[in-house]
């Protein structure tokens, strides 16, 4: 079957959802969770729960623990002038820090490039040229702006938060978004060793019909637990299996439709040349 | 054959670690009682005089158990009040650092402000020794270096030691600490290396007290008072008395850590439950049991004989991940449960990658060992490269070498560790214990592939 045929519409079909994603990184941003902003705890009577929940709806309040009639509430940071809107008695205030310092995103950041760097030599080494690294590390960055694009909207659409969860499930992609690349790389590598003379089209069409399969299959495997996890899963790990769902579809989309297109057309430019 | 007997023999040993309790039957065989006894394991022996006594259970994180919870204080009396917040902001990194250091995984540091009140809260999961936790967290790790003051005793006649006139030198003038040996007796001892500054001030002080005692002192009391035996302009030390080792490393740790900016109090000390709420970690579990049970009827449906096999392989895999977790021992959170399914997934190629290779070899015509031994040869080119890249990620996020510009925080520690560790395992058992297996039982009469035959 000749899947480069239509590598532009597969190009197409990524861009097509990461233009919306980026839009929205760049005009609403992410969301973040108290595990990186911080918020409040606000100690009140149960009584006057209704009154509070209410009067801070738009700080995300959630009851977090509760002992006879007294419960703790907590909310986005707020202040105390916040506070004493709601006129509520309050027993006790305190505005808590992040669980984790946005320097954690950045140092997340750091990673990722540090591992492109370092997986992009692996690839290119494994594969004796540097075109395959360099369309690896492409599909894989195309996996992380589908997972952070998605999650803007969805941020921005259903309130969904980037918590200390998402940095797992965006790292988890990564490792198997290039995981999944190297396996269909493998098939084009047998065959330039079988096959001499081959073109990389014809390399790159047959080493996506044989894999396909394997693709599918091993897709669908994770792709079971993690609706599994969605559907029958706790609330506070659904955003997690959510991510995850995203991440591993991409990832798996991205390996043969858009690492090998990516080969390919690097091919032909330079033969054009 | 002999590697099937070390597979077996290697499962029963994972399968008693993981016993959850102590078996005990009596039985009657040939008019006789006899009582089987198998106790529920523990880690328990003598090792160098030292009792080493650990109980195997599952370390399990907060998100999971819920763990300990410390409050501290921190007296900002002598703090402006513009510089409060930075204050507390920096004795959390240092207190961050010393929990990560210590070795807790997946703890939680975080500030507290409200009502003039500046605090850290401190979580820690699963710790066996709260009392050593907190010592640490809770040491301002002041180290000083004074003289001491003698006068003379009426009572005895000799000089008496009355107090110490703290010196220039002090724990800022360090540049690191670490733990060492003793050249001569192999004592465990604490070396310390001074910044330029203070190798000065420190040789001045030993030409000034040549033969004469210096004391040091950490948070208040006398580590060691060795006499100076010569002038020591380079800038080295070493703190020795008798350390064991785990106090001589403490130690290394406090100092590398730095010293406090502001004194901090314990406030509180009590037990959290778990963050994610047992109803959410039960339903997730259920959810991961749907998803296995769907994976292998998927894979029995598609590989057949073949499939089954690797789903035993799958389950010596997770057997021996499970008694990896708990000899280590690891901290189990929900980061870290996630590296291992990401690692099942892996194994769980690497099989669908062998059987792949394997059916094309039998479409060429290939008889049944010689495709499996090929499907092996060909997929391990790929399974080695795939899995290497992963480990690479692992690496990086896991930070062994505690670089500043990466990631140093529990949670993505955790993560990168189970994933390496399950990579590695997964190696060795897709490679090793499934190909035995399949050797094994895979007799050309026996193969129910489907799809296979044309």
């Amino acid at each position: 079957m000749d899947w480069m045929k239509y590598r532009f519409i597969y190009f197409a079909i990524s861009l097509l959802i990461i233009i919306p994603g980026v839009y929205s990184l760049f005009r609403y941003g992410l969301k973040l969770s108290i595990d990186f902003t911080g918020g409040s705890n606000i100690a009140i009577s149960i009584t006057d729960k209704d009154k509070l929940l209410d009067g801070l709806k738009d700080y995300s309040p959630e009851v977090i623990s509760q002992s006879g009639n007294n419960i703790t509430i907590r909310t986005k940071t707020i202040t105390q002038e916040q506070l004493d809107k709601t006129q509520v008695t309050v027993s006790a205030f305190e505005t808590l820090g992040p669980a984790m310092g946005q320097e954690t995103i950045k140092k997340t950041i750091y990673a990722i490039i540090l591992a492109s760097t370092l997986l992009l030599i692996h690839i290119s080494r494994a594969f004796k040229q540097l075109k395959f690294g360099v369309s690896a590390i492409i599909a894989m960055l195309h996996d992380s702006l589908v997972l952070l694009g998605s999650f803007s909207l969805l941020g921005h659409f259903f309130n969904i938060e980037i918590d200390l969860l998402f940095v797992t499930a965006m790292l988890t992609v990564l490792s198997f978004s290039v995981h999944d690349t190297i396996v269909v790389y493998d098939r084009i590598r047998e065959m330039t060793n079988k096959k001499h003379g081959m073109d990389i089209r014809s390399m790159a069409n047959q080493a996506l019909s044989e894999t396909m399969v394997r693709s599918i299959v091993n897709s669908l495997t994770i792709i079971f637990m993690l609706i599994a996890l969605v559907l029958l899963g706790g609330d506070t790990t659904r955003n997690f299996a959510i991510a995850l769902l995203i991440g591993s579809i991409s990832g798996a989309y991205s390996s043969p439709f858009n690492a090998v297109p990516i080969l390919v057309t690097w091919d032909q430019f330079r033969s054009k040349k | 054959m002999k590697n099937f007997v070390l597979v077996l023999v290697l499962t029963l040993i994972c399968a008693y670690i993981n016993l959850p309790f102590t078996i005990s039957r009596g039985f009657r065989v040939l008019n006789k009682d006899f009582q089987f006894t198998l106790p529920k394991p523990e880690i328990n022996f003598k090792f160098q005089d030292k009792q080493i006594k650990r109980s195997l259970d599952f370390k399990q994180g907060l998100d999971l158990r819920g763990g300990v919870q410390v409050t501290l204080d921190a007296d900002m009396k002598d703090i402006p009040d513009d510089q409060k917040n930075t204050a507390l902001e920096s004795v959390k990194s240092i207190i961050s650092r010393r929990v990560d250091l210590y070795g807790v995984s997946e703890s939680v540091v975080r500030t507290s402000v409200g009502g003039g009140q500046y605090r850290i809260i401190v979580e820690l999961p699963g710790v066996s020794d709260p009392q050593k936790a907190l010592t640490l967290i809770g040491q301002t790790a002041e180290l000083i270096f004074a003289t001491p003051v003698y006068k003379d005793s009426t009572v005895s006649g000799q000089p008496e030691l009355v107090d110490f006139q703290p010196t220039e030198l002090t724990g800022k003038d360090l540049e690191s600490a670490s733990l060492t040996f003793e050249s001569q007796d192999r004592q465990p001892s604490v070396s310390l290396k001074f910044k330029s500054e203070g190798s000065d001030k420190f040789s001045k002080i030993t030409e000034a007290y040549l033969n004469k005692p210096v004391a040091i002192i950490l948070d208040g009391s006398i580590l060691t008072m060795p006499t100076v035996q010569s002038v020591i302009s380079n800038g080295q030390a070493v703190i020795s008395g008798s350390f064991t080792i785990e106090q001589a490393k403490l130690m290394a740790t406090q100092l590398n850590a730095g010293a406090l900016p502001v004194p901090i109090k314990i406030l509180t000390q009590k037990n959290i439950s778990a963050t994610l709420g047992a109803d959410s970690i039960k339903q997730s579990l259920i959810a991961g049991g749907v998803g296995l049970i769907t994976v292998s009827v998927y894979m029995i449906l598609q590989y057949g004989l073949m499939g089954f096999i690797s789903i035993i392989g799958l389950l010596i895999y997770a057997l021996i991940t499970a008694t990896l977790y708990r000899l280590i021992p690891v901290t189990l959170s929900l980061p870290g449960v996630a590296g291992f399914v990401l690692s099942v997934g892996m194994a769980v190629d690497s099989n669908i990658l062998i059987f792949e290779s394997f059916k094309e070899e039998k479409r060429d015509g290939k008889p049944t060992s010689v495709a499996l031994e090929l499907a092996f040869g060909r997929a391990w080119d790929s399974i080695k490269d795939a899995n290497a890249a992963t480990i690479i990620t692992g690496l990086i996020l896991f930070n062994p070498l505690n670089w500043s510009f990466l990631n140093s925080s529990g949670t993505v520690r955790g993560f990168a560790f189970t994933l390496i560790l399950g990579i590695l395992t997964s190696l060795f058992t897709g490679v090793f214990v499934t190909r035995t297996l399949l050797r094994l039982f895979i007799k050309p009469k026996k193969l129910l592939i489907k799809k296979s035959d044309h």
